[in-house]
């Protein structure tokens, strides 16, 4: 996929760090199925410990590298965790749309990244399984304040604009994907991906810059293209 | 039949007949070399024992409701070996139990009152006489066919059943053993569908309950304060009154100090298995022994303690008895449940506690095991190239073996739950291998190889579409979480060294290719299957099941031979060493020795001596391949 794309320029490559944190079958495992294969299972059973998985993306100015942490996110693998964002530059939190606890153990893994993780770490706020939200209920991915819209059979128990007042709160990326449809997800993995400042960018297994939280800046909520439906081919970054 | 050997009078315990004591491993592999070599001849097939069947009829009312009087239960895989390689295993998994052979007769005792056993012995004598051939040759046929009809009886639900003529099921490979069993077939048919949920009205209550009450094989795992944990089939609400008949049961043998073992009622047998706060429970119509039914048990078991050590269980519940474990124990279902499913279908390698390798010339595998050695890290405790579920090189230290049942987890987890295959990448994964030790955790480096393109890349595993037998992982245990990037660079200079020096071209061929068929490793035999189980190695070898046991329930029946087989062999107090049975539609020979088990199947016209010459054909292709067939000391630092 995206290896074949990443060859022909001789951009300045780097490697990231990134790990996925969420309460269990939120759809971890599933965005980065997405974003790696471009695949969608409908079953997906829980995983085990936690899985390793790197996939390119071409920035126009530099490729950057993903090593991804896709971790298990039920509770007797918890204490494990620290072992995989320790010195991620980059994390995903992901809650379920339509499961209202699944954004309080979110916001806990925010937390404890903010104080355990380093420093300048980019947290990407992701709710999934934005296809089971009733199409009226919310019209777009990112906030636009449609709370209170929620009609009958709508799955959704959280809105958007909840989560995106929290994200926004702690200076976080937000997003709306479905790992199903594929929306998004290339988005929240370019948005980290642009957000990552080039200081703590280095060659191949780089250590994170320890930057500190200089790059505040560059935690804007970057949305992507908001008619940018399912990941395209070579990942689209 | 020494119904009154001394021995008979002790319960019998795995611990007397075994080593539980560690065996220095270099002794072990003397002792598997010393075999490897060819110097052991086997002994030729012993001369049957003439005996008759006796006691037959008067057998019926000795047991329902077993109390046991053996304190007995097996260490098992409970308990740490830093012993030694597979060697204790196999006896473990049958020797606190051996006495109890399911025989199918009892369990035409509905009445789960009907008795106690007062005299073990006498019973013992009771089910191996009514499961063992002692016909002579030239009434093979029509004695062994009453003895069949008893033990197997023409009923719906059960595996197989003697019927049809020979000449009829001649006619399609798969009849030629089995004969058709319509009932049995649409049955087993639905065994792994999922049961409808219940609705909220309780209106399709019924029809559910009818759906799970189909099942063949059901196992429930309680805690012993009653809680349900786990079941394969049903969720809480359907089973809840069955889990209070069953814990009320065993609380009753309990208060009595009595450990209950296993009780029949209807065509199902019950056998119960109590491991410390658990209760864990079978429910067969699939015919299976009563020890084997427990061998499945403590499988499980293994599966709960793999996910959270036996310390950390033991805390939970002393801590609070009344410990719900659903919630520690949750993912694990998936795990458990695969498991069962390996069972119900029949599964050789928990039949035999034993190990399947994929066969490959002696110079290759000795090829892999070196580029195994000389990557090795410092963190590395046991590398492993595992080919769908059999093995093809194992690296590990001296003083530590690999555990049979371990591995069984481990390839249930890799090769049968999909959650491992189907997450793509490389895992890492912490659990415990409780026969290696079950008090903590290891951490388990797992890859599936592209075998097309093994040193790209593997951000994407080969489709799964490549069917299971095309699997190949590479697993680098270590004690150390943090090894990670250390296994994953291990696994790198792994494979391009492998594949530099064409091991990755072998073993592709290898997995390819399948296991041999029966002619192949037989020129002209009429055997048309077999398990061969080395016992030194604790490894085995059969055939393919293609042509005549391709299908699901074509290999159910097999294996319900190979139970039935199995329990024959492991009968005691009087097992014998050769069994020969003929019904209508197979002759089977069942044939243990101090080296190697031996169970075959062919034709029902297939006359005795022809089954000796293909036994001994067997063994022979087995001892002239032994290098090829069996892994022999693996790759040990
Ligand atoms: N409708 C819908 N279902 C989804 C979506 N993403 C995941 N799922 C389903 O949700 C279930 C759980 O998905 P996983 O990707 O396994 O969840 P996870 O977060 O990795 O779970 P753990 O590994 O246990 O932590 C699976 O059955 C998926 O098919 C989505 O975007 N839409
Ligand atoms: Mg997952």
């Amino acid at each position: 996929m995206a290896d074949s794309t990443g060859a022909q320029a001789p951009k300045p490559s780097s490697s990231v760090k990134l790990v996925l944190l969420g309460e269990a079958a939120v759809g971890k495992s599933s965005l980065v199925m997405r974003f790696v294969n471009n695949d969608f299972q409908e079953n997906k059973e829980p995983t085990i410990g936690a899985a390793f998985l790197t996939q390119k993306c071409n920035l126009p100015t530099r490729t950057i590298k993903f090593e991804i942490w896709d971790t298990a996110g039920q509770e007797r693998f918890a204490s494990l965790a620290p072992m995989y964002y320790r010195n991620a530059q980059a994390a995903l939190v992901v809650y379920d749309i339509t499961k209202a606890s699944s954004l309080t153990k979110a916001q806990h893994w925010v937390a404890e990244l903010q104080r355990q993780a380093s420093p300048g770490i980019v947290i990407a706020l992701v709710g999934n399984k934005f296809d089971l939200a009733n199409p009226s209920s919310s019209s777009a991915a990112e906030g636009e304040g449609e709370e209170g819209e929620e009609g009958e059979g709508d799955a959704r128990k959280i809105p958007a604009a909840t989560a995106k007042a929290y994200a926004d709160e702690e200076a976080l990326l937000f997003f709306e994907t479905s790992a199903k449809t594929g929306m998004n997800v290339a988005e929240v993995f370019t948005a980290i991906a642009n957000a990552i400042p080039e200081t703590s960018l280095k060659g191949p297994r780089g250590a994170a810059g320890q930057s500190g939280r200089q790059q505040e800046e560059s935690r804007v909520n970057l949305t992507g293209p908001r008619d940018n439906v399912g990941a395209k081919e070579g990942c689209a970054c | 039949m020494s119904a009154s050997k001394d021995s008979e009078a002790e319960p019998l315990r795995p611990e007397d007949t075994l080593t539980d004591t560690p065996i220095a491993t270099e002794d072990q592999d003397e002792a598997i070399s010393g075999e490897a070599s060819g110097e052991i001849t086997p002994p030729p097939l012993p001369p049957r024992p003439r005996m008759t069947v006796a006691h037959r009829g008067s057998r019926s009312s000795l047991r329902s409701l077993r109390p046991s009087t053996g304190t007995g239960r097996p260490p098992l895989q409970g308990k740490a070996t830093t012993a030694l390689s597979l060697g204790d295993v196999h006896t473990l998994s049958h020797g606190a139990t051996l006495h109890e052979v399911h025989s199918s007769a009892a369990s035409r005792q509905a009445s789960a009152t009907a008795g106690y056993n007062v005299s073990r012995s006498g019973s013992d004598i009771d089910d191996t006489a009514s499961l063992r051939s002692f016909a002579p040759a030239l009434e093979v046929s029509a004695d062994l066919e009453s003895i069949l009809g008893e033990v197997i009886p023409d009923r719906e639900g059960l595996a197989w059943k003697p019927t049809a003529s020979p000449s009829d099921s001649e006619k399609r490979a798969e009849a030629a053993i089995f004969s058709d069993d319509e009932v049995f077939e649409r049955t087993f048919a639905h065994e792994f569908d999922e049961l409808e949920q219940i609705k909220e009205d309780g209106s399709n209550e019924l029809s559910v309950l009818s759906e799970w009450k189909s099942k063949l094989k059901h196992f429930l795992i309680l805690s012993s304060a009653g809680k349900p944990i786990w079941s394969r089939h049903g969720d809480d609400r359907l089973i809840t009154n069955y889990i209070g008949v069953v814990q009320t049961i065993i609380s009753f043998y309990q208060g009595a100090k009595d450990m209950l073992k296993g009780f029949t009622a209807g065509e199902s047998r019950f056998v119960v298995l109590s491991k410390g706060p658990l209760n864990l429970v079978a429910i067969s119509r699939l015919g299976e022994s009563d020890s084997q039914l427990r061998t499945q048990l403590e499988s499980l078991y293994m599966q709960i303690l793999s996910t959270l050590t036996l310390p950390s269980m033991e805390k939970m519940f002393s801590n609070r008895p009344s410990t719900d474990l659903r919630r520690p124990l949750q993912g694990t279902e998936t795990l458990l449940s695969a498991l069962a499913d390996g069972f119900t279908r029949g599964s050789p390698s928990t039949l035999l506690s034993a190990l399947e390798c994929l066969k490959m010339r002696k110079s290759h595998r000795q090829v892999v095991n070196n580029t195994l050695l000389s990557k090795r890290r410092p963190g590395l405790l046991y590398g492993l190239i595992v080919a769908s579920g059999r093995l093809v090189s194992v690296v590990r230290p001296k003083k530590h073996s690999l555990h049979p049942g371990d591995l069984h987890l481990i390839f249930n987890m890799l090769f049968e739950a999909g959650s491992v295959k189907a997450g793509g990448g490389e895992n890492w994964i912490p659990l415990c291998l409780p026969g290696f030790n079950n008090t903590g955790y290891l951490y388990m480096y797992v890859s599936f190889l592209n075998l097309d393109k093994a040193s790209k890349e593997v951000t994407e595993r080969p489709s799964t579409s490549d069917g299971p037998g095309d699997e190949v992982a590479i697993l680098l245990i270590s004690a150390d979480r943090e090894s990670f990037y250390e296994m994953r660079e291990m696994r790198n200079e792994l494979v391009e060294q492998l594949e530099k020096n064409g091991s990755i071209r072998i073993i592709r061929i290898a997995v390819k290719q399948g296991r041999s068929s029966c002619a192949d490793i037989v020129p002209g035999t009429l055997i048309k299957h077999f398990l061969y189980k080395s016992r030194g190695n604790v490894q085995f070898i059969m055939p393919s099941y293609e042509p005549h046991f391709s299908t699901l329930i074509a290999k159910r029946r097999l294996h319900t031979l190979y139970a039935h087989l199995n329990s024959t062999l492991h009968a005691r107090p009087t097992a014998p060493k050769i069994h020969h049975e003929t019904s209508t539609t197979y002759t089977a020979i069942a044939w243990s020795t101090p080296l190697f088990e031996l169970y075959a199947i062919a034709p029902s016209s297939t006359p005795r001596t022809a089954m000796a010459v293909a036994a001994n054909a067997i063994v022979t292709y087995v001892r002239r391949n032994e290098d090829r067939v069996f892994i022999i000391g693996g790759a040990v630092f």
